[in-house]
């Protein structure tokens, strides 16, 4: 037995206390040096984690801030956009953590006195929502299709999906652009709302968690009877709720932070998102902005905190691409 | 008898298949597919009234714009910066939620925060960091460094990659966390027992495994980094400082101007480029991680 790794029985060890005092002393070793290891880790953690947080963490406090104090600290840096309002500039910029006095004057302005700010959450909510809802439905249908009775057609057109998918912006927003024109479209939400739905990206996926559902379960349906319309209904479906969720989640979070296509589909501004229009405010409205910025992220993070899972699962979906 | 009938069931089923597909390939083929086709064709016509035949010749014409090649070259500069440091950080931050640190699934919360905010929300803050007198300059003020114009400077690729870090690591590493999780386990016991030391374990096997996830990582990390158009435009707007301008803002300024073969040629070209790159790294992806698929 002359095996020279890690605490095992070395030609060092003449009796067997021997090794049993050593191996003691090299396990305490290593439960310090694991120690140290963790602590370590731990500590680069929490470091990235305040680099992550930090910028959300500020605009929800200098959300606090009263309109004064925010141009008073900051109206430095947004002065370049200032189309004349009169502004108390200071010479330093300060970024500050907590506001001196917490107010929630920025709110009752959004919320109360300028309904421009609410008009333009609301055009997000109505550009995404039936983005979100029917790319699903539209996608539940294909992932379906694909899934059944699979063929070469089928792959070969998966396939395509696929590219599409992974086309940026700059390309796909081309053949949008002149369809919309064809159609005379453009300039409505229905620009926007039409290649959203049938965005190739929810078939991809949930044709991808679809795949995974044994197919004799779908044959021993179709044995007892049950039709096309039964499966896809009583069996695809329930078992698919959770991958919905997921792209649900996955979608919403890409749409509500859409600045391009508005940007090329929609040239009159008072349809635009809020996405687009935070960054038009301008110097006179500063104070307002943070409050603003806060409330365009409420959305987003509850969909995270309640489905922090879903959203985990779906984007682990989303690798392994050869599928 | 019974054979025939089930055969009739599912020639019947195969076509009922193709009507749930329906839907979906018909706005694909309407939205995407079909005009992607007449893009091709406009790019190869002189103007959409006379229909002149010429080719290359609007490629060529974009190529000699010197707007669009210093949108192109930004771009590539940044993307090849940006999208391999989001893969080797990534797949540390998983590396570092695998091993046994403390509050592991309250760091990936915050680690995957940033993914959920909208640019538009901490634009704001990023505009008061990297101002001229902003933040980011008094803490170089401390170590006596001189200030840097971070937004109208060379620099500014240097921010627009921390903002594409900040955006994109949490969705990568979740995108590692599950590879690193479905690893086959009595291959790293084997190694354990082999006395493989943590660099070889690392290098030879975790590697080697997750080839096909940092495949698709480096994907989506390139595709992502096209949007980071949208941090740009919301701190600059249409025309910012010379190494942010990126393709994303010569398309929008080409379709301001209805320029029609420039922007279907930038568009092709875009397109020709990113399914080469794609193919050369499923390629690579093939050749490194053929002998450990399935």
């Amino acid at each position: 037995m002359k095996l020279q790794s890690d605490g095992r029985l070395g030609a060092g060890d003449k009796t067997l206390e021997q090794w049993t005092k050593r191996n003691k002393k090299r396990k305490r070793m290593k439960h310090a040096r694991e120690l140290v290891r963790i602590t370590l880790l731990t500590t680069i953690a929490g470091c990235f984690a305040v680099l992550f947080l930090m910028p959300i963490v500020l605009t929800v406090t200098n959300s606090f801030m009263s309109a004064s104090e925010i141009s008073a600290n900051y109206g430095q840096v947004f002065a370049t956009t200032n189309t004349g309002g009169k502004v108390y500039i200071a010479e330093k910029v300060n970024l500050k953590f907590i506001p001196d006095m917490v107010s929630f004057s920025q709110y009752i302005t959004v919320l109360l006195k300028s309904p421009e700010y609410l008009l333009k959450f609301w055009n997000s909510v109505i550009l995404v929502v039936p983005i979100v809802a029917f790319q699903l439905l539209v996608a539940a249908g294909a992932a379906y299709g694909f899934t059944r009775y699979r063929g070469r057609i089928k792959e070969i057109i998966f396939f395509v999906y696929i590219i599409l998918m992974l086309m940026p912006y700059q390309v796909t927003l081309v053949p949008n652009y002149l369809v919309a024109q064809w159609t005379h479209i453009i300039d409505t939400n229905w620009a926007i709302w039409l290649p959203g739905i049938f965005s190739p990206f929810a078939v991809y996926l949930l044709t991808k968690y679809m795949r995974r559902i044994p197919t004799s379960v779908m044959e021993a349906a179709q044995i007892d009877g049950a039709g096309e319309w039964q499966i896809f209904q009583k069996i695809c479906l329930p078992l698919c709720k959770g991958a919905m969720c997921s792209i649900a989640i996955l979608i919403f979070i890409d749409y509500w932070n859409m600045v391009e296509q508005p940007l090329i589909l929609l040239s009159d501004q008072e349809r635009h998102p809020l996405s687009v229009f935070l960054s038009k405010i301008n110097a006179g409205e500063i104070g307002l902005a943070f409050a603003v910025a806060t409330i365009y992220m409420v959305p987003p993070i509850l969909v995270f905190l309640y489905g922090e899972d879903y959203l985990v699962e779906g984007i682990t979906y989303q690798g392994g691409i050869k599928g | 008898m019974r054979k025939n009938g089930s055969n009739r069931r599912d020639k019947k089923g195969k076509l009922m298949s193709f009507g749930y597909l329906l839907p979906s390939l018909g706005g694909v083929l309407l939205f995407f597919v079909l005009p992607f086709l007449i893009v091709i064709y406009y790019s190869m016509v002189d103007n959409p009234i006379n229909h002149q035949f010429v080719f290359l010749d609007n490629f060529i014409m974009v190529f000699k714009n010197a707007a669009f090649l210093q949108a192109a070259r930004n771009t590539l500069i940044f993307s090849a910066t940006a999208v391999p440091l989001a893969v080797v950080l990534s797949l540390f931050l998983a590396m570092m939620l695998e091993s046994k640190i403390p509050c592991r699934s309250q760091f990936r919360t915050f680690f995957l925060s940033p993914m959920m905010v909208p640019v538009a929300s901490v634009v704001l803050i990023w505009q008061v960091l990297f101002h001229y007198n902003g933040t980011m300059n008094e803490v170089l003020a401390v170590f006596h460094l001189d200030k840097i114009d971070w937004l109208n400077s060379a620099y500014a690729q240097v921010v627009l990659v921390v903002l594409f870090l900040w955006k994109n690591l949490g969705y990568n590493m979740i995108l590692f966390m599950a590879a690193l999780s479905s690893m086959p386990k009595d291959i790293l016991e084997v190694a354990v027992l082999e006395s493989a030391s943590p660099f070889q374990i690392f290098w030879h096997i975790k590697l080697r495994y997750m080839s096909s996830t940092i495949l698709f990582v480096t994907i989506m990390s390139l595709i992502n980094s096209f949007k980071v158009f949208r941090e740009i435009y919301l701190l600059k707007g249409d025309y910012p400082y010379d190494t942010m301008y990126m393709l994303q803002h010569f398309m929008n300024n080409t379709f301001g101007r209805l320029d029609y073969q420039k922007m279907s040629a930038a568009a092709i070209m875009m397109a020709v480029v990113m399914v080469i790159i794609i193919g050369i790294l499923f390629l690579t992806e093939n050749y490194f991680g053929k002998d450990v698929e399935g």
